[in-house]
């Protein structure tokens, strides 16, 4: 679990535009990476912070999901945090890569830290 | 005047918007906690996630305004009253020439032995819950002392914190006061069905050291009939006793059991102090619900205002004590004299033990009204059955009717239609259905709008099935039912938004939401903004501040294709190109291996481009004259003509020159959807124009200017708005167009679709900018000129801004490109491998 070598640096926070996503080489893998602030400028709590899923998306079939709109939707479960898909507009759960339209669309999420210094790191897996 | 209110809880916040607007107060609030007011109804959402600022009663800036100065952490200890001076905790006085006590209530813990152990906590602040969130980690067992309403949803608490978990109450059943023992019977199988044990009829003698730490029992409540219970935390929720202390010291007369006895205007025995909620005794009683609290707190802020002519001022008269709850997940609601113990009341009774339904409805000895109910595991009839004991509505010829489950086509209850516009609908907050009706009138036509406009709804929440059932039946009255809210964070119209930020001056998404919306916003509402914002001050999308709002399109400045490449679309205006520029985009399109194709609108489209290769496309094309066709934003996409008078035999005018103007002035302005224009040099109409939103064909003496064509998917023919203008008098009228449909458009209608729910139409829209009916036109004319003045292109802006050039990489992390991204060649030309292609070459 926590075996140093599987987390990869990817970037530092302040190279990710806030509420916005990059694209982060792990491995082989895309991981889309977003910097979720509050409208208040708030950082920190659970809603906000660094969040780490799949790059691709599974319904358009392209690497795109760090390109889409982050946003926050009500759902049966309380309100989520999302990112749409720039190609389709599915949304997909930042915390847990699910799709609120189809289960099908459904994305990894990536385990993610990111350190007091702003360093941002990925758990390869 | 010097208003000083002591506690910034729900009633006395509720105070202070009460006044806030009045003039000349110059208010001081002083409150003990560390935060200010915050949501104590829905405290228990603090345990499924909320947190103290979502709980936060105090809007945004409200405690910025010059005449309420809050002090926190401020404890009131003494009132000097014949100097008029409050005293703190710290040794500061403050002066009052009205006081208003508003120090709530604090929670009874009966005197037990052991009731200060560690790990026995309370239930009533959020320090209180983050205490028990700490001993919730550490306990396996809790244990709630009281059965009342605040000690179920307590309970459930603890249950949700993975805890085995008891209710111990001192009388022989739950929810004493709002129910009665059949219902409370029910409640209590329907509790103890879920895992919470309950215990009634238990008088805690002691408190002491239990078995074993951490396992269970940390302690051991002992009980008068011998019996024992081991656990390892306790909270107590037995009541509420009034905050009278300060008056105690104050000398201000109290109730023999607590509570600082005011009349009927609220006053104390000091006619220059008021007390009201929790803390005030009137008439015998102690109200422990928000909503005669908030009527207190109403009253006190009219006496303020009314000053000498307070006596002919509203007056307190008691409060409905009904309440419908959701305890455990058991709906349970109560109304008036539940009990039954008016004299001579008769009850209907329902009881269905198989679905776990209780119903009891308390009548007057005559039978003809209702004065009273029980409702417990179904209280869907809680709002109607209440209106009907407020409004002393006539019951029905069959009573139990109204009780019994309803068979299958039968109708029952009252309508809505037949309460008077008097109805108190919303208690909390004071709203009758004529407020409700006034304001759906007014234009609040959602539920959101509603509960925002009247604030009915907003507090215990009770009523909304009422108010939602209010709101659909004046909709299908006025024969309309027009959502037009932009998405759940902002409700309002794109319209609205529009205004708000342009009298606001919000510059910015996070300014803009924080403003006029909640939350954070979606993918709905941002390019809404950012849209709203561009054409409000013309600031570049690229900025950083904006960057997170634009959609992919705005952000990259191309457009994106299903396999995630983007195309690009380079300006030729009005369809005119030379040779020269004709063989760049050739070369660049050759250059970058790039799909090449002619657009409707005589345009160039460049397929294939990877975002990694924008700029250096960009930078090809901008050093070749070459700008930013906008093909990718919500803005004027192309102006499209015929070759007009210097070349055509029929041309009366020249089509050309005009389109490249009208092109050259509209480029890159942001609007409510995509833009489309045509000129066309004589009638014969060779650029299609009457299918455009802007369509001008040339004419002997000037030009016809068409509005609000579509072609695509729901064609529309373009309407004449004026005939025969000159060429300034036509830019005039373009201007004052797309302004007008800019303010007033809603999110993505094109103008077709605007000009035909406008009201009026295009009668409406020559009025105003024809006629200037609304003396807008200057303003209109402005506003386009400011957007003129300040166009740059997007393309030579982003490749000559480091910051910006940053995105424009597929990876954070390194400089490969993305390997999904492949090709074929079809026709001479590249196009994407379908998924089938790429499975097939993977495969040995």
């Amino acid at each position: 679990m926590t075996d140093a070598a599987s987390w990869t640096f990817v970037c530092h926070r302040d190279d990710i535009v806030p509420n916005t996503g990059v694209c982060a080489k792990v491995g082989d893998a895309q991981v889309a990476v977003f910097r979720v602030v509050a409208p208040n400028g708030d950082e920190g709590g659970p809603e906000n912070g660094i969040f780490a899923i799949d790059n691709f998306d599974v319904r358009s079939q392209a690497n795109v999901l760090s390109r889409g709109l982050i946003g926050e939707l009500s759902t049966e479960t309380g309100p989520a945090l999302v990112v749409a898909s720039p190609v389709y507009k599915n949304h997909l759960c930042l915390k847990t890569g699910r799709c609120l339209e189809d289960e099908a669309w459904s994305v990894k999420a990536w385990a993610v830290t990111c350190g007091d210094d702003g360093a941002i790191m990925v758990r390869a897996s | 005047m010097k208003i000083v209110v002591i506690g910034n809880g729900m009633v006395g916040h509720k105070l202070l918007e009460e006044l806030a607007d009045v003039p000349n107060l110059a208010i001081t609030v002083l409150c003990e906690e560390p935060r200010p007011a915050y949501d104590r109804v829905h405290l228990s959402e603090f345990f499924s996630g909320k947190t103290a600022d979502d709980l936060s009663l105090v809007t945004p800036g409200f405690f910025d305004r010059a005449n309420i100065t809050l002090k926190l952490n401020a404890k009131a200890v003494g009132i000097d009253r014949s100097a008029k001076l409050v005293q703190l905790e710290d040794g500061e006085t403050v002066p009052y020439d009205q006081l208003v006590l508003a120090t709530g209530s604090y929670p009874f813990v009966p005197p037990v032995t052991g009731r200060d152990r560690n790990g026995c906590l309370v239930y009533r602040t959020i320090e209180d819950l983050e205490a028990m969130t700490e001993w919730g980690k550490k306990s396996k067992v809790g244990v709630v002392v009281g059965g009342g309403l605040l000690g179920l949803e307590c309970a459930k608490a603890l249950k949700d914190m993975g805890l085995q978990t008891h209710v111990v109450e001192f009388a022989p059943r739950l929810m004493t006061v709002q129910v009665d023992d059949m219902g409370g019977r029910l409640l209590r199988r329907k509790i103890e069905a879920m895992g919470v044990q309950v215990h009634t009829g238990k008088n805690t003698l002691e408190i002491t050291d239990g078995a074993g730490l951490g396992v269970g029992g940390r302690h051991a409540m002992k009980f008068a009939d011998g019996s024992q219970l081991q656990t390892d935390m306790i909270v107590f929720s037995a009541g509420i006793r009034p905050r009278d202390e300060l008056a105690r010291v104050a000398g201000l007369i109290r109730g023999e059991r607590g509570g600082i006895l005011i009349d009927n205007q609220c006053k104390t025995s000091d006619p220059s102090i008021y007390a009201i909620g929790e803390c005030a005794l009137w008439n015998g009683k102690i109200f422990g619900l928000v909503a005669p609290g908030y009527d207190m707190a109403r009253i006190v802020a009219k006496q303020i205002v009314a000053g000498d002519a307070a006596a002919a001022a509203p007056q307190f008269n008691g409060a409905d004590m009904s309440t419908k709850l959701k305890l455990l997940g058991v709906d349970v609601a109560s109304i008036g004299d539940a009990q039954g113990s008016t004299p001579g009341s008769l009850t209907y009774l329902f009881n269905d033990d198989v679905a776990g339904h209780y119903k009891k409805l308390v009548v007057t000895a005559d039978g003809k009204l209702l004065i009273g109910a029980v409702l417990v595991g179904e209280a869907n009839d809680y709002g109607t059955l209440l209106q009907m004991a407020l409004n002393g509505i006539p019951l029905p010829a069959q009573p139990e009717s109204l009780i019994l489950p309803s068979v299958e086509g039968g109708s029952k209850g009252i309508g809505i239609d037949m309460l008077p516009a008097t109805a108190s609908i919303c208690s909390c907050n004071n709203v009758s259905k004529g407020d409700l009706c006034s304001a759906i009138e007014g234009g609040a036509t959602s539920l959101g709008a509603l509960k925002k406009c009247t604030k009915a709804a907003t507090s215990c929440g009770g009523c909304l099935p009422l108010v939602k059932q209010v709101l659909d039946a004046e909709l299908k009255k006025s024969g309309v039912l027009v959502l037009n809210h932009i998405c759940e964070h902002f409700a309002h119209s794109r319209q609205e938004l529009f205004h708000l930020v342009k009298v606001g001056g919000q510059k910015t998404f996070d300014d803009t939401i924080l403003a006029h919306g909640k939350g954070r916003g979606c993918d709905v509402c941002k390019p809404t903004v950012a849209s709203i914002l561009a054409s409000c001050w013309n600031e570049h999308v690229l900025k950083p501040k904006h960057a997170s709002v634009q959609d992919t399109n705005d952000y990259y400045l191309a457009n994106i294709q299903k396999d995630g490449t983007y195309s690009v679309v380079p300006r030729i205006p009005g369809g005119e190109i030379t040779p020269d520029k004709l063989i760049v985009i050739g070369q660049v399109a050759k250059d970058y291996g790039l799909y090449t194709k002619i657009t409707g609108g005589q345009r160039i489209d460049l397929f294939g481009a990877r975002v990694e290769q924008l700029p250096e496309i960009w930078g090809a094309l901008v050093a070749a004259g070459f700008e930013s066709g906008h093909a990718y934003g919500k803005s004027l996409r192309t102006v499209k003509s015929c070759v007009g008078s210097t070349w055509c035999r029929y041309g009366v005018q020249d089509s050309v020159t005009m389109a490249i103007r009208i092109e050259e002035r509209y480029r890159g302005l942001r609007s409510p959807h995509k833009i489309k224009m045509a000129v066309s040099g004589c009638t014969r109409e060779c650029a299609e124009a009457q299918s455009k939103d802007v369509g001008v064909i040339a004419t002997e003496k000037g030009w016809n200017l068409y509005v609000a064509g579509n072609g695509g998917m729901k064609p529309r023919h373009a309407e004449l708005l004026a005939s025969d203008v000159d060429d300034e008098t036509l830019i005039k009228l373009i201007d004052r167009f797309l302004m007008l449909y800019i303010r007033t458009g809603d999110r993505l209608q094109r103008t077709a679709t605007w000009i035909e729910n406008l009201e009026g139409g295009l009668s409406y829209v020559k009025k105003v900018v024809i006629d200037d009916s609304l003396g807008l036109c200057a303003e209109l004319e402005a506003d386009m000129a400011r957007q003129v003045e300040t166009y740059e292109c997007e393309w030579k802006k982003a490749i000559t801004t480091p910051e910006t050039l940053k995105r424009f990489s597929h990876f954070v992390n390194s400089a490969d490109t993305d390997s999904n991204i492949q090709f074929v060649d079809e026709r001479g030309q590249i196009r994407p491998k379908s998924a089938l292609e790429k499975k097939l070459e993977v495969a040995p």
